[in-house]
């Protein structure tokens, strides 16, 4: 049978997601894609792949998943989360996998991720062995297109691989990368700052909101004061752009994210910068949000930062504590010396 | 303002962050206004400006998609603004789409009740959709969704009060003073008058979706029986549609 990781419990939502499907928004076709691509460039990173390669975004529980493949290597990077390895041989005890650290398994081997905070990327050396729509492998769940036959992964899935089997590459710990949320998230206001009150926009930097469990990946709903429209809230629909805080009828905010529909007809108050969108979307409902005006030159600014910082992670790659390592040789090592053999994972079938 | 700011024909830059930026026309749904943000459109492809990813026409404005790290929101400006000279006047012939469109109540759901909000008679409801020329100002809410300019002023209304959970693909509705068609299933609250048994969006077609902002759009009518057979072949992929004439 071809190489997979086939699912025994699908998690909550759990769906193939790259850097999104561009160039198809004048069809009304939703970019998608990660979250939080930051995470996704990092969990690709320490597989050795891509940054753009697809990966399993999970988010609120993780999946448990089965190795269907001679090897295969992966890891995850985001939001925290447990993530046990369970061998196959030598009686399945478990053991963790740090996030942020690649491991390699053996077919049989179990991969079971619990509650995560926020989202997280779990991505395989090599991808995931699905076709692109129209250029993506990001699953759009609205539309039914893209990651996985276009829907989160469900129990008896076997999600193909595009390797048989993983490299001989050393396993590797990614350090240095800070995931923690910034105390604000920085704004520009408008395009329709215009269609609301001094005190909403006054309201807007000053208050703070909590993330809503209605949030999904189209939109992050707000909860707090209400943000009042000076000239009603129905405006000629327009562009959306990602990070969009637009404010229907009710007053509350509604930022816009990665599935986030092209055009839309609520005013807009304001966009989340680029930069910042990345830990936006890894927060999950009950987190604080807080807003920051800043110019469009401080937005571009604190972009080129972070694709130097991005540029950056691949020379913070260190090689992985030794428990993490499962070459065979270094395996067999480990086994006579400390009997560590919940970490080995060896079963070489 | 900054001198980047005062553009022709009253249109305006607006911020939509740092990664888009807004090319804004007026704020009407208007013929003179959507063939601007067409033609805009049409310019800013052909100038492949370093950095702009794609572009979104609207009704009333262009929508910019960009890469900050290429290009910075005072460049992208500074590239558009010759663009923007000249636009009035210069509208493309679009491609012309004759549409099936069966009436009959048993698909057009609100037919009956479009007619009582308009006092008109059925027959009447359909004769001025049918023999209206449309326009595509936009696609966008869902992929493939064409919202067409160009409704009789009798037929405009606003949304139902209750709003459907599941409207069936290829419906047609009257969606204030535009007319929409859904182009995949989804909850929707305008008033359905038709449904054509066409896929406004197949995966399986390439582009994906059958029309674009600045088509041309009519409707014939046919019979419920029509309907079933074309919507039978449709779904196995064998009902081709090939525009009426082709545009610039």
């Amino acid at each position: 049978m071809s190489a997979a990781l086939a699912c025994l419990a699908p998690g909550l939502l759990t769906t193939l997601q790259d850097l999104g499907r561009v160039g198809y928004q004048h069809l009304g076709i939703p970019v998608s894609g990660a979250l939080d691509p930051i995470s996704l460039t990092a969990a690709n990173l320490l597989v050795g792949n891509p940054a753009a390669t697809a990966a399993l975004e999970i988010a609120y529980q993780g999946p448990y998943l089965v190795v269907e493949a001679d090897s295969v290597r992966i890891a995850g990077a985001g939001a925290a989360a447990p993530i046990e390895l369970i061998a196959a041989a030598e009686g399945g005890r478990p053991r963790r996998l740090q996030i942020g650290e690649s491991a390699r398994l053996a077919r049989g081997d179990r991969i079971r991720v619990g509650a995560v905070a926020g989202v997280l990327y779990l991505a395989a050396e090599g991808g995931f062995d699905v076709p692109a729509v129209l250029g993506s492998r990001s699953t759009l769940v609205r539309a039914g297109i893209g990651g996985f036959h276009g829907r989160p992964l469900q129990v008896g899935d076997r999600l193909p691989l595009c390797r048989a089997r993983a490299s001989e590459a050393e396993e590797v710990r990614l350090t240095g990368l800070d995931l923690t949320p910034p105390a604000s998230f920085r704004i520009i206001l408008g395009p329709q700052d215009d269609y609301f009150t001094p005190a909403a926009l006054s309201l807007l930097t000053q208050a703070s909101f909590t993330v809503t469990p209605a949030s999904d990946r189209m939109g992050m709903r707000l909860a707090g004061p209400r943000l009042e429209h000076s000239k009603g809230y129905n405006i000629v629909s327009d562009g959306i752009a990602p990070g969009t805080v637009q404010v229907p009828g009710n007053g509350l905010p509604i930022v816009l994210l990665a599935d986030r529909q092209t055009t839309g007809g609520y005013p807009k108050i304001a966009t989340v910068i680029s930069a910042d969108l990345p830990a936006l979307g890894r927060l999950t409902p009950g987190a604080t949000v807080r807003f920051r005006r800043v110019s469009i030159e401080e937005a571009e600014a604190a972009r080129r930062q972070q694709a130097a910082l991005i540029a950056e992670l691949a020379r913070r790659l260190v090689p992985a504590p030794r428990a993490a390592r499962i070459d065979e040789a270094q395996l067999q090592d480990a086994n006579l010396v400390s009997g560590m053999i919940d970490a080995l994972a060896g079963d070489p079938a | 303002m900054t001198a980047a700011d005062q553009l022709p024909q009253g249109a305006k830059f607006l911020a939509a962050g740092d990664t888009a930026l807004v090319v804004e026309f007026g704020n009407r749904v208007e013929e003179r206004l959507s063939a601007s943000v067409l033609a805009l459109a049409r310019r800013v492809e052909a100038a492949a400006i370093a950095g702009v990813v794609e572009t979104v026409p609207t009704f009333r404005s262009l929508m910019v998609h960009y890469d900050p790290l290429t290009i910075s929101n005072a460049q992208l400006k500074g590239r558009l603004q010759p663009l923007l000279s000249g636009l009035a006047g210069s509208v493309s012939a679009g491609r012309h789409w004759r549409l099936p469109a069966c009436y009959d109540r048993t698909l057009g759901l609100d037919l009956a009740e479009v007619a009582e909000r308009t006092g008109l008679s059925e027959a009447e409801v359909v004769a001025q959709h049918s023999a209206a020329p449309f326009r595509v100002y936009m696609v966008g809410f869902l992929p493939g969704f064409a919202y067409l300019g160009g409704l009789p002023a009798a037929l405009a209304l606003p949304r139902r009060e209750n709003p459907r959970l599941k409207v069936e693909a290829g419906s047609i509705a009257i969606a204030m003073s535009m007319s929409v068609i859904y182009s995949i299933e989804s909850p929707g609250g305008w008033n359905i008058l038709a449904r054509t048994p066409v896929a406004l969006w197949d995966l399986r077609r390439e582009p994906s979706a059958l029309v674009s902002a600045g088509d041309r759009v009519n409707f014939a009518p046919i019979s419920r029986a029509e309907y079933d057979e074309l919507a039978g072949k449709a779904r196995a992929g064998e009902l081709r549609m090939t525009p009426q004439s082709q545009g610039a």
